[in-house]
């Protein structure tokens, strides 16, 4: 495995366009995780098989910085968010979080380091315990790393209250009195209580109404530029992904199949997938012509996944071969900090050669389909 | 989430299916066992008679009267007196059992569902194996074989019987709890298994317990009715109400007054803690279990 | 329009609960043409799905009805229409598609079986007959090898399949409207993508009128011909679809369209509509929007607006419509100078 050519390096990737790139210092680093599920049967759970649910998935995020993971359902994207917390344990790999080896540590120290690292979720129904006021909820993390008692504790509640937008006197009431919008910003609060440093965001708005949702991004926004916060951001709505994001990384069958500064990646997007993902968004006005990419089928099942490049059989771009079904698509740099996973957009390192030899038939091409119908709008 | 499809009931309203006992019924129930217990703790004050003593060999299976409300048994008893020692016996019988099976079904419920691989599977499949056995016909041949069983081993075993179902419950609650986001918010944040467990977890499984356990008393009180009637659980001449039903049983068209009212007091106990369970199931459940 | 297919009239549908009325569809009116697609679009508790589910008259107790309620369709009344007049129409005349195609599919029987009982409830031809009708509508839906599919379980196949599934059963009768409620919300966007496109396809060939029930802007702009905005039970606005989307003028479908984050915008601070939707149990007096309205003034307290018309089939219900003056002059709204003042 030549993790040197699979891999973007931390600089190019992390830096927005123009940025000095010595201030984007990599807070959260992973590299390599896998993760794989055992299909299991019989009444003693014997093994039959597995699912590759991460697998070979490289990122950094600069302190401070959004990276945005997207794909759809089964893609891999909320359980690379759980591995890297070590909510599930990954398979292999390395996680980095502050130069600190995350995977390395025993159960006292990750204890530890959770008050640097937390998570909002998607259901804003079952991530708050019903039985638990609003307050003593926001008061766990700061019981459990000892960081206030008593009224000192109350009024940090309160702060955090005031914080996310609620009013302070929800503190002793219980989660089932709220809309969904409060509680998600009930957990936000819960999360924050501990000063964390980087947060993963796990769908934290799809759950919402459009108007609160809107609601729930400022506010997440806005709480990042006051604490200077990381986000990992995990979403399936690619418009709410480009309002929340400095770096984009696809996910596609447990695989990153493209990685790019946000601009970059919405611009012009590269792998024929995220093209299809892109073209696939309604667009809410009826004067825009669209020539949508419709993909044919489904996404295969992760526990046999195809040859190769995982999108071939579904794939579009017009220089699809045999090769596509062989060779396994390195992520490689095809522009300045945009990576791609695929053998069939200039430029590549695999050469024709090797491409022929695989069976391949049609050489690599430049095939931007989704940029010229966006810039007609 | 983002559609209001699931809201045609405005929210906040639980959807009533079938029929939920009132508060009014809750209350009246509630009043009922209230009435029934201390009548049975307060038994040696309220009992007219000693219920073991034979006065009058010749007034036996007298009709009720003003000396006797409920009648005399064959043996000149009083049944007022022997319903409510006996009343006793079948109510100390049917808590102390169904403390035995809470307190298993809740610990063996809670480890097979926090076990994993094989261990989990083992107790999972050694409970399956457990709630096939018929729980009757286990403890007939059980006392039928120790016939001089004593109180607290009949209760014991009645206890150990138990607990299967309210095993397989917790198992499930704690399954369903294990996958909510809340518990690896918990972990998240740092908490300790411990924390998680006790914070989170058993608060949230307590309200089935609790519910299964105001259930189970009223069919504890029934199996050890049933088997005293058969002559294998309280011996005579301790009364229970099973007991004093089948002292009746011989004549009952003649002499209906001794099986009758043990039976009315088993069948108004049974009902009213059946209609509190399903009024604590109501009224524990968090509205937001309901939707979730 | 001539004659519509069909047309609400003053529906109202009230669930009478033990803490209050709630009036989740107050007094909604609008009409669908023949091979027209209507969208209605709202948020969580706007009405829109009740209102669907009143259409087939499959509101349960405590809800129901209100007198004074009309649903015309084909000439007859479907709020006063007998059971068996209802059975003709419920999968005949008008079929529904649901947004959660596992839990609208039975798992114990094949999905051929599933599409052909329609046939077989409506009473025509045999059962081989309808088995070969379903598999030509599997096929219609684009289902690969629909003889093979029909004879598999709901479990054995995709979100997207059985999305299509649904869509056949919808189609077994050739209805004269399909009710479609929130149909890809449960589904990936590139699935998405490809229902819409067979939905829109589907109607081009067969001229069914399509009622298009969702939250997204985007699948209205790309699906429907007209469009009727519902808040707090009640219609707010509507127009054709190109109308609106050049210019809304309800504040609600504004704060809407403002806060919906758009993949063609650049990234920045999105609008939002403060608050959140009130209580069907106790909407607020006069304008149901006010207290989260950035120009709500004295009237819309004191008021209840009507439907104003706007220009030709535009309506909005805003009292803007008679002193448009004040659009000059937004201020914070009531929810947000509560939350100020605490």
């Amino acid at each position: 495995m030549t993790t040197a050519t699979n891999r973007p390096p931390a600089d190019a990737s992390d830096s927005p366009p123009g940025t000095p790139l010595e201030s984007a210092r990599s807070l959260v680093s992973v590299r390599n995780l896998r993760k794989v599920f055992p299909i299991t049967r019989g009444i003693l759970g014997r093994k039959v098989g597995e699912v590759r649910a991460v697998h070979e998935v490289s990122f950094e995020i600069a302190e401070g910085q959004t990276l945005s993971l997207v794909g759809e359902s089964g893609c891999g994207k909320t359980t690379t968010g759980r591995a890297i917390l070590r909510l599930i344990e990954p398979t292999s790999g390395e996680v980095r979080f502050a130069g600190k080896d995350i995977l390395a540590m025993g159960p006292a120290e990750l204890r530890a380091i959770r008050r640097q690292m937390q998570i909002i979720f998607q259901d804003p129904v079952s991530s708050l315990n019903p039985r638990m006021t609003v307050g003593a909820a926001i008061r766990e993390g700061i019981a459990i790393h000892r960081l206030a008692e008593g009224a000192a504790a109350d009024a940090k509640v309160g702060k955090l209250l005031d914080e996310v937008g609620l009013r302070r006197e929800y503190a002793s009431r219980y989660p089932h009195e709220f809309s969904g919008g409060q509680r998600q910003r009930i957990g936000i609060a819960r999360a924050l209580a501990v000063e964390p440093r980087f947060i993963v965001c796990d769908e934290p708005v799809s759950a919402l109404d459009v108007s609160v949702q809107a609601q729930v991004i400022n506010l997440l926004r806005d709480l990042q530029k006051e604490r200077r916060l990381t986000y990992l951001f995990i979403a399936h709505d690619l418009s709410v992904v480009k309002h929340m994001s400095d770096h984009v990384a696809v996910m596609y069958l447990g695989k990153i199949v493209e990685q790019a500064p946000a601009e970059d990646l919405y611009r012009e997007p590269l792998m024929p997938y995220t093209q299809a993902l892109l073209s696939a968004v309604p667009v809410a006005d009826p004067t825009v012509v669209k020539q949508r990419i419709i993909l044919e089928g489904d996404v295969p099942s992760p526990a046999s996944p195809p040859s190769g490049c995982v999108f071939h059989p579904r794939c579009h771009h017009p220089a699809r071969d045999a090769a596509c079904s062989k060779i396994n698509p390195p992520l490689e740099e095809k522009a300045p900090g945009h990576f791609a996973a695929c053998i069939k957009q200039v430029p590549t390192t695999v050469s024709w050669e090797e491409q022929l030899k695989a069976g391949g038939v049609n050489p690599p091409e430049r095939y931007l389909p989704v940029v010229e119908q966006l810039s007609r709008h | 989430m983002n559609s209001d499809t699931p809201l045609v009931q405005p929210r906040g309203v639980a959807p009533l299916r079938g029929w939920q006992p009132s508060r009014g019924a809750a209350v009246a129930a509630s009043v009922v066992l209230v009435i029934i217990i201390a009548a049975c703790a307060l038994a040696p004050l309220i009992a007219p008679y000693d219920p073991t003593v034979q006065p009058n060999i010749l007034a036996s299976s007298q009709p009720p009267s003003l000396a006797h409300p409920f009648g005399t048994d064959p043996y000149s008893r009083d049944v007022l007196s022997r319903v409510i020692h006996g009343g006793r016996v079948s109510l100390l019988v049917a808590v102390l059992a169904t403390l035995v099976s809470v307190t298993l079904g809740t610990a063996y419920g809670a480890a097979a569902g926090y076990a994993r691989g094989i261990s989990g599977a083992v107790l999972e499949r050694l409970l399956e194996a457990l709630l096939s056995i018929p729980r009757l016909l286990l403890l007939i041949a059980v006392f039928a074989a120790w016939r001089e069983v004593p109180i607290k081993g009949f209760i014991l075993i009645l206890g150990v019987t138990g607990w299967y179902g309210l095993a397989r419950l917790v198992r499930g609650q704690v399954l369903a709890l294990k996958a909510q986001d809340f518990v690896a918010s918990a972990h998240a944040l740092g908490a300790t298994r411990a924390r998680v467990i006790i914070r989170h977890i058993l608060p949230n499984v307590l309200t089935p317990v609790v519910v299964a356990a105001t259930l189970g008393l009223g069919h504890v009180i029934v199996l050890e009715a049933g088997l005293s009637y058969l002559g294998i659980g309280v011996r005579p001449p301790d009364p229970s109400w099973g007991n004093i039903i089948q002292d009746g049983s011989d004549q009952i068209a003649a002499h209906w007054w001794i099986s009758l009212f043990p039976g009315v007091a088993i069948v108004l106990t049974v009902m009213a803690f059946n209609v509190l369970g399903d009024a604590l199931l109501r009224e524990l459940r968090p509205r937001q279990i309901e939707t979730g | 329009m001539t004659q519509p297919l069909l047309s609400v009239e003053n529906l109202s549908t009230w669930f009478h609960t033990s803490s209050g009325v709630a009036r989740s569809v107050d007094g909604v009116s609008f009409a669908i043409g023949a091979g027209e697609t209507l969208g209605i679009v709202g948020e969580s508790g706007c009405g829109k799905s009740v209102t669907a589910l009143s259409i087939l008259r499959l509101i349960q107790p405590p809800g129901r009805i209100e007198a004074g309620s009309r649903i015309m369709f084909e000439g007859k009344d479907i709020v006063t229409l007998d059971d068996k007049g209802m059975r003709g129409i419920r999968g005949n005349r008008i079929s529904m598609i649901f947004q959660e195609p596992m839990s609208a599919l039975n798992p114990v029987f094949t999905v051929g079986d599933q599409v052909a009982e329609v046939a077989r409830v409506h009473g025509n031809g045999s059962r081989q007959d309808a088995w070969n009708r379903a598999v030509e509508m599997l096929s219609l839906t684009g289902i690969p090898s629909p003889e093979e599919r029909a004879k598999q379980y709901p479990h054995q196949l995709s979100g997207g399949m059985r999305q299509r599934v649904l869509i056949a059963m919808a189609l077994m009768m050739t209805p004269a409207l399909i009710i479609a409620d929130e149909p890809t919300t449960a589904l990936d966007v590139t699935i998405q993508a490809q229902i819409l496109e067979l939905l829109v396809e589907l109607q081009n060939r067969l001229g069914t009128s399509i009622l298009m029930i969702t939250h997204d802007l985007g699948v209205i702009a790309e699906t429907a011909s007209r469009v009727v905005v519902m808040y707090g039970g009640e219609v707010v606005e509507e127009a054709e679809v190109k109308t609106l989307f050049a210019g809304a003028h309800h504040p609600y479908t504004e704060g809407l369209m403002n806060a919906m984050p758009q993949i063609t915008a650049s990234r920045g601070r999105l609008n939002v509509i403060p608050g959140t939707v009130p209580s069907p149990t106790e909407w607020p007096s006069g304008c149901r929007f006010r207290d989260r309205c950035s120009y709500a003034w004295e009237r819309c307290e004191r008021e209840h607006p009507p439907l104003y018309q706007i220009s030709g089939s535009h309506t909005s219900r805003c009292h803007l419509a008679v002193e448009p003056e004040r659009r000059a002059h937004p201020h914070l709204p009531l929810v947000e100078q509560a939350n100020a003042t605490v």
